[in-house]
């Protein structure tokens, strides 16, 4: 670890911190429909978007009705996506004349875009045409990211309101969040990254020829060796910097090429890293503000934040130490950090950003929903990849997937109380709403549908040679950890992935497609239950026995639960993965 | 319900214009127009070809070349296909790589240790960049190779060299295409 790496971190959570509060304040502005300097662009296209669809914008939605347009919203857009890969072939925008996308496949992506996961069993390169990306891939990473935000304002609005029967409108969140918040930070980032080198264009693969040619080996149809030799590069083209934009802002994180973030039409520049990392916590940062000021409780949105920067802060100093860690069973090279080179563990990671930047990007992709890449987790050393793993075990609510993170956190808050008010015998109160039996069923069954998800599917996979195990790229604990990541990254929605597990097969397409709905739509609708049964009850005074929500010891305990719960749901898993094969490195064994 | 199926068909069409059609091409247009060479990849021609992309790495094994980083990217270096290793840590596939990779440029540095980047593939499988380190492993060879001065190469790969981005971002790193071509002006050759 450098000083010079710490530094880094520094800046990049100033940068959040700065910008939480009056991006936050403008949020609140947007969903309480008071007046912003953007009206005057976005309000004429909103009003037009209505008229075209015919919503209704006065009209407020009870939970269920909430939950019913957002469920047909995502299944429409999904089959919608599902088609365009189907057809791709036939559309236009498709110089490189890729065929149709394999139906099992086609499912997955549909599934994992609509879910704010793009989790990605295949390289987007040689499989989606131009058009494929920006009408479906593109499109949902602005309305996922939309909904995500719909569906917070939504809870922020049930704890807010009293006796109220209603949360808003579902479509006029989501068209808000999208128009007055998206769109515009988008168009602007995008244009920086492109000035960084990110492209933007519609040319076929470029040809070039290679300054030395090279001598490539690969194995013929009989099995045997050919010889032959390559002189010419291809290089993909692209629409890149208008999907990266969102894919970050949006906490979406599915890469327009195989590599994400660490290929250099991506991410060129460690400038244009920074702002990639700063891009996925800048909207779930703010949402703690927004929080703050739709319930009147400014310093309780200040102690959410504070409970997820410490959870930040854990998470980036084991990864940032355990990479910059040399491997023990590599001899004869130098990994010492010095002023030529960051050293460390360089397998997976790219020499512009070194170690510092990779394990604080990995952190940051995890803390949050996003699951973009700017190295190869799969390649990181065993503590360094467990912070990934376990950041989304926890929930991804480190600030979190636009919307989804605040949510979940929410939901903690909710079982945080809960256990306050056990521990000193009274009602738990959370702002002034009393927690009562059907709040903490529902919290309970979204905190349980999780690991049901994962542990479930990861054990089924691990019972079956041919369907999960074949598809293993690395050998020993690692490839639980492999299967582990897969079913934890799509249940949380992150779509990060240890990518040595080759997934696009039946059996990964269909199991992790059905992971990514159920950590999705399953999790949203108890979610807003909670909501519904908080907006509808009384206000309550505090007394001297209320649990205050916006002191160090309310973040503390926080904290705690977070932990707890995931400690005690993982910890087994954990053990048998990244920490045997750590335990195991270090007794120098390889598989 | 019927009336929220109608609703999400229109939705779902409307928005598709504004935000899959009308947002790229909207960003297409401002970024051909503000910064075209980026937008289009940095593309490097010689005599009026094409030879790469600059932030694209290319791979050189040639002793007369600095060498980039080991790739996993299609046969190496696919530029339509990326990809990293994804060996884990205790892989013995990435043992045996490293170890082979270590046995070969130590014939030319005997007893030296290898810097890391030059035997470890990296994310992208399409670095451009090595570290200075790894540059400078190497430029005994390319000098006796190119019967130049070991100065006159160091002072190429300094030219070549760039610093942390606005002095704290990032790690320095040496672009290896550029570094090349520039030798091979530098020597006269236009192999």
């Amino acid at each position: 670890m450098t000083s010079n790496g710490w530094f880094q971190i520094l800046v990049f959570f100033g940068l959040v911190l700065v910008c939480a509060k009056p991006l936050g304040v403008y949020m609140a502005r947007v969903f309480e429909r008071e007046r912003t300097f953007a009206d005057l662009v976005f309000r004429p296209i909103e009003r037009v978007i209505y008229r075209l669809t015919g919503i209704d914008e006065s009209h407020e939605m009870r939970w269920t009705e909430y939950s019913v347009a957002m469920l047909m919203f995502s299944l429409v857009s999904l089959l919608a996506t599902y088609a365009i890969e189907r057809l791709q072939h036939l559309l236009p925008l498709n110089p490189q004349h890729l065929s149709a996308v394999a139906p099992d496949l086609a499912f997955n992506t549909a599934i994992s875009f609509t879910t704010n996961t793009n989790w990605q069993s295949y390289v987007p390169e040689t499989t989606m045409s131009y058009l494929t990306q920006m009408l479906t891939l593109s499109y949902h990473n602005f309305f996922s990211a939309a909904v995500g935000m719909a569906l917070a304002v939504a809870l922020i609005r049930g704890i807010a309101r009293r006796e109220s029967k209603t949360l808003g409108n579902f479509w006029v969140d989501t068209t808000r969040a999208s128009l007055w918040v998206l769109l515009p930070t988008c168009t602007i980032y995008a244009l920086l990254l492109v000035s960084q080198g990110v492209i933007q264009n519609f040319r076929p693969y470029d040809q070039a020829k290679l300054v030395q040619s090279q001598t490539v080996t690969t194995m013929g149809t009989d099995g045997r060796p050919v010889t032959g030799i390559v002189a010419t590069q291809t290089i993909a083209q692209g629409p890149v910097a208008s999907q990266e934009a969102i894919k970050m802002l949006g906490t979406n994180g599915g890469g327009f090429f195989n590599t994400n973030s660490a290929h250099p039409f991506e991410n060129p520049t460690p400038l244009s890293n920074m702002m990639e990392m700063f891009s996925i916590f800048l909207i779930p940062g703010a949402l703690t503000v927004t929080l703050g000021r739709m319930t009147k409780a400014p310093k309780h949105g200040w102690a959410v934040f504070a409970a997820m920067s410490i959870l930040f802060f854990l998470g980036v100093f084991i990864a940032y130490y355990a990479e910059s860690q040399p491997n023990p069973l590599l001899h004869g090279i130098d990994q010492h950090t010095t002023t030529m080179q960051a050293g460390g563990n360089m397998e997976g990671k790219e020499v512009r950003f070194g170690i510092a930047d990779s394990a604080l990007f990995a952190t940051v992709t995890t803390d949050a929903s996003c699951g973009a890449v700017n190295g190869m987790h799969d390649s990181f050393m065993p503590l360094g990849g467990l912070v990934p793993l376990v950041n989304m075990m926890l929930g991804e609510v480190v600030f979190g997937g636009v919307g989804a993170g605040l949510y979940g956190m929410l939901i903690f808050v909710v079982l945080a109380v809960f256990l306050a008010g056990l521990m000193v015998g009274r009602t738990p109160e959370y702002l002034g709403k009393k927690i009562e039996a059907f709040d903490v069923k529902m919290t309970m069954l979204y905190v349980l549908i999780f690991p049901l998800s994962i542990l479930g599917f990861t054990a089924v996979a691990l019972m079956m040679p041919q369907l999960g195990l074949a598809s293993l790229g690395n050998g020993g604990p690692h490839g639980l950890s492999e299967i582990l990541y897969a079913y934890t990254s799509t249940t949380a929605n992150n779509g990060s992935a240890f990518g040595g597990l080759s997934a696009n097969t039946h059996w990964y397409n269909l199991s992790l497609g059905a992971a990514m709905l159920l950590g999705r739509f399953l999790m949203i609708v108890p979610m807003l239950a909670v909501a519904g049964n908080l907006a509808q009850k009384k206000l309550v005074p505090p007394s001297p026995g209320t649990f205050p929500v916006h002191t160090s010891l309310f973040t503390v305990l926080l904290v705690g639960v977070i932990l707890i719960v995931g400690a005690l749901t993982f910890f087994p898993a954990l053990s048998l993965g990244p920490i045997l094969e750590h335990l195991l490195l270090q007794a120098g064994k390889s598989f | 319900m019927r009336r929220h199926i109608v609703t999400a068909v229109l939705y779902t069409v409307v928005t598709t214009v504004l935000f899959g059609l009308a947002y790229p091409l909207i960003v297409t247009g401002l970024a051909q127009t503000m910064f075209r060479d980026k937008a289009n990849g940095q593309l490097l021609r010689r005599n009026g070809e094409i030879v790469g992309s600059r932030i694209i790495g290319q791979s050189f094994t040639a002793p007369e070349y600095f060498h980039s980083r080991p790739s996993a990217a299609g046969s190496g270096y696919d530029a339509a296909n990326s990809s990293g290793s994804n060996y884990g840590p205790t892989n013995k596939k990435l043992i045996d790589r490293v170890a082979g990779d270590v046995a070969a440029l130590r014939a030319e540095h005997p007893g030296a240790e290898v810097p890391v980047d030059l035997v470890t593939a990296s994310g992208s499988g399409l670095d451009p960049d090595i570290t200075p380190a790894a540059a400078e492993f190497q430029v005994a060879r390319v000098a006796a190779q190119r019967h130049l001065s070991v100065d006159a190469v160091r002072g190429l790969v300094a030219r070549h060299t760039q610093g942390r981005q606005l002095g704290f971002l990032g790690e320095p790193r040496v672009n290896v295409l550029e570094l090349n071509l520039d030798l091979d002006h530098a020597s006269g050759a236009t192999k």
